[in-house]
């Protein structure tokens, strides 16, 4: 009997568990589907209560060689619209009976017809209004150069602080660390004045070459990494006559692809992210990355929200896609972060 | 001889050391300390952007303790970061805990949770502004079904901030990841041992799942403070720049960015973020001292 007490109260946690599972997942998820089905509603069926649950678009008929909107009464008759007349009134014929004598009504007392059907033009509208080929373009090449530069610098420190033993490198890593804790705001004002000097403002230099010079906090990870490879294959290759660098290239590096990996990919989220970075540098729409050029258009047309969820799912797919295909390193980079302190 | 030898590797390993590390080495130098000492300098100066900067001693900190703009901005800030970091760290902690129930389809779960907190900055307050609209957002919409009161949200004074930790709370995915591996390392037979003496579930939280857990928690917790005395694009994106409605989303970087970039007050700025600094580094000592007193670190220490 105490047996199957347990049981049984086993048998409601687990059903409370799938519960809560459920319906925080369908909270959670929700607001993805809501982009996707605003992005595909017209313009004049988005800011409605309540709202289409999945897109309706209006209905419409060709009478006498005419597009005519068509509206429902209350017994769900459907009657074309020939003409809007003042004070909402309109002239209207059935639309199953075009021969019948066109009369006049209210259209207070009507609803529009509706039927289910995709907006597509939200996107081609939406990816019209921002120069999105461009943006796109300017989005991949600061990500790509990014990518690069900071896999290059900080796999070259970590090296440097790992596997050669030279005074001062302890020191050099812990100002490497305490640097992680200084707020952007503070060098942000004399790095900008330092890139308008150089006259790099409105180029994608003062995005791309500070990571060419280390990134703390990959440094650290790669580092960490790096202590990991036995120090007996170094020694080895160096008897056989193998200087660091060759060390570097030809054992460090292929030993370390999957936290490279990680560093990669969290480099081109940041970049693709970042936000600050090109809202302070880049000044022409043409130059914008996507991330400044949504927040620009958002800017300008705040309630055009079809389009501003099409732009949106535009710029999220992908790095979901992104995330579905690398999901093993991404989930390894957040845990192997966390668990450092 | 042998010395001799050992001083030409010596020699060697620090120039190959200083040569690996020289991408860092400029890095600090030019993007880190000369920025660090300018900024400084500049606290003290008059500089409006196209002129050189000119001293005027501590006048941008006077000014600053009579700025009203100042004070709000740091008390959206505060509030922010004091509602912000525990909603995002409690609902990351029940969201890896019914992870952690060994279910069906908990691979399914995990990605649900996860992938809010990938999307795009950008793209997520826009979306977020549209399910935020007061009128015929989404969330209003489901209150209003509900027969619910539903918020101004971004209108309101009083709710913008509310709205902004809603937000948050939905991107707690990273969070969530760090607490579930953390989890994960928690003895199992401490639970048993536990429960053969009779412990109930939530004795068993308080005493043996959450003090393994505090380095975690202490971690993010650490984290998420100093990530809300920054906090800046989706207020930003939200508010087109202005941190409206009647500044109630006028957060520190925000005034900061305003400063800098739309009035062209370097001076005022640097100050800004001095103050900034300074008050990160004096909240993290504190956390850190008093961690000894509620963090558990196993067996070292």
């Amino acid at each position: 009997m105490n047996v199957g007490k347990r049981r049984k109260r086993i048998r409601l946690a687990t059903v409370a568990t799938y519960a809560a599972l459920v319906c925080l997942g369908t909270a959670f998820t929700l607001p993805f589907v809501w982009m996707l089905v605003t992005s595909l509603k017209p313009a004049s069926r988005i800011q409605k209560f309540p709202p289409d649950i999945i897109p309706m678009q209006p209905v419409n008929v060709r009478l006498d060689g005419r597009l005519c909107e068509v509206y429902r009464d209350r017994r769900g008759a459907e009657l074309a619209v020939l003409e809007k007349l003042q004070g909402g009134m309109a002239r209207v014929k059935p639309v199953n009976d075009t021969q019948a004598p066109a009369q006049i009504v209210s259209l207070d007392k009507l609803e529009p017809a509706i039927r289910p059907g995709l907006e597509w033009s939200n996107y081609s509208k939406g990816l019209v209004f921002i120069p999105f080929v461009d943006q796109l373009r300017n989005t991949l090449i600061v990500s790509i150069c990014c990518v690069v530069g900071t896999i290059l610098s900080c796999s070259l420190v970590a090296y440097g602080l790992s596997k050669i033993d030279w005074k001062g490198r302890n020191t050099l890593f812990i100002i490497i660390l305490a640097t992680m804790m200084l707020p952007a705001q503070v060098t942000m004002i004399p790095v900008f004045t330092i890139f308008v000097r150089l006259h790099w403002v409105n180029t994608f230099l003062p995005l791309i070459v500070p990571s060419f010079l280390g990134t703390p906090f990959f440094i650290f990870l790669l580092r960490q990494f790096f202590l990991g490879i036995p120090r007996e294959l170094s020694e080895a290759a160096k008897l056989d006559g193998c200087g660091d660098f060759g060390i570097y290239r030809r054992i460090v590096m292929p030993l370390s692809k999957p936290a490279l990996a990680t560093v990669g990919l969290f480099t081109f989220m940041g970049a693709w992210n970042d936000f600050l970075g090109p809202l302070i540098y880049l000044l022409d729409e043409t130059k914008y990355t996507l991330s400044l050029g949504l927040a620009m258009f958002t800017g300008q047309y705040g309630n055009e929200y079809g389009m501003l969820m099409a732009v949106s799912t535009v710029v999220t797919v992908p790095i979901i896609v992104l995330f579905f295909f690398t999901q093993r390193t991404f989930i390894q980079g957040m845990t192997m972060s966390g668990i450092k302190q | 001889m042998a010395k001799k030898a050992k001083s030409t590797t010596e020699k060697r390993n620090l120039r190959n050391g200083l040569l690996f590390c020289s991408p860092v080495l400029i890095g600090l130098a030019a993007l880190t300390l000369y920025p660090m000492l300018a900024s400084l300098y500049y606290s003290f100066c008059n500089y409006p952007m196209l002129k050189p900067p000119v001293w005027v001693g501590a006048t941008n900190y006077r000014t600053l303790i009579h700025d009203p703009v100042f004070y709000k901005s740091l008390a959206n800030t505060a509030y922010f970061a004091v509602f912000a970091t525990p909603a995002g760290m409690l609902t990351a902690f029940l969201l890896a805990l019914l992870l952690n129930q060994k279910v069906k389809g908990m691979a399914v779960f995990r990605t649900m949770f996860f992938v809010p907190s990938i999307v795009p900055t950008v793209a997520g307050s826009v979306l977020w502004l549209w399910l935020l609209n007061s009128d015929y957002g989404l969330i209003n919409t489901i209150l209003r079904l509900a027969h619910l009161p539903a918020p101004g949200w971004m209108n309101s004074p009083a709710w913008s901030k509310p709205a902004l930790i809603l937000m948050s709370v939905w991107g707690v995915g990273g969070w969530m990841l760090i607490y579930l591996a953390g989890l994960q390392d928690v003895p199992v037979d401490l639970y048993e041992a536990a429960e053969i003496d009779g412990a109930g579930p939530v004795q068993r939280m308080l005493h043996i799942t959450i003090p393994f857990m505090s380095p975690h928690l202490f971690f993010t917790l650490v984290m998420g403070f100093i990530g809300a005395a920054q906090y800046f694009t989706q207020a930003f994106v939200m508010t087109n720049g202005q941190g409206g409605p009647v500044d109630s989303t006028r957060f520190f970087s925000i005034y900061l960015f305003q400063n800098a970039f739309m009035y062209w007050k370097m001076g005022y700025a640097c100050a800004l973020a001095w103050i900034l600094f300074t008050l990160i580094l004096l909240f993290t000592l504190l956390l850190f001292k008093t961690s000894a007193r509620y963090v558990y670190y196993g067996g070292e220490r």
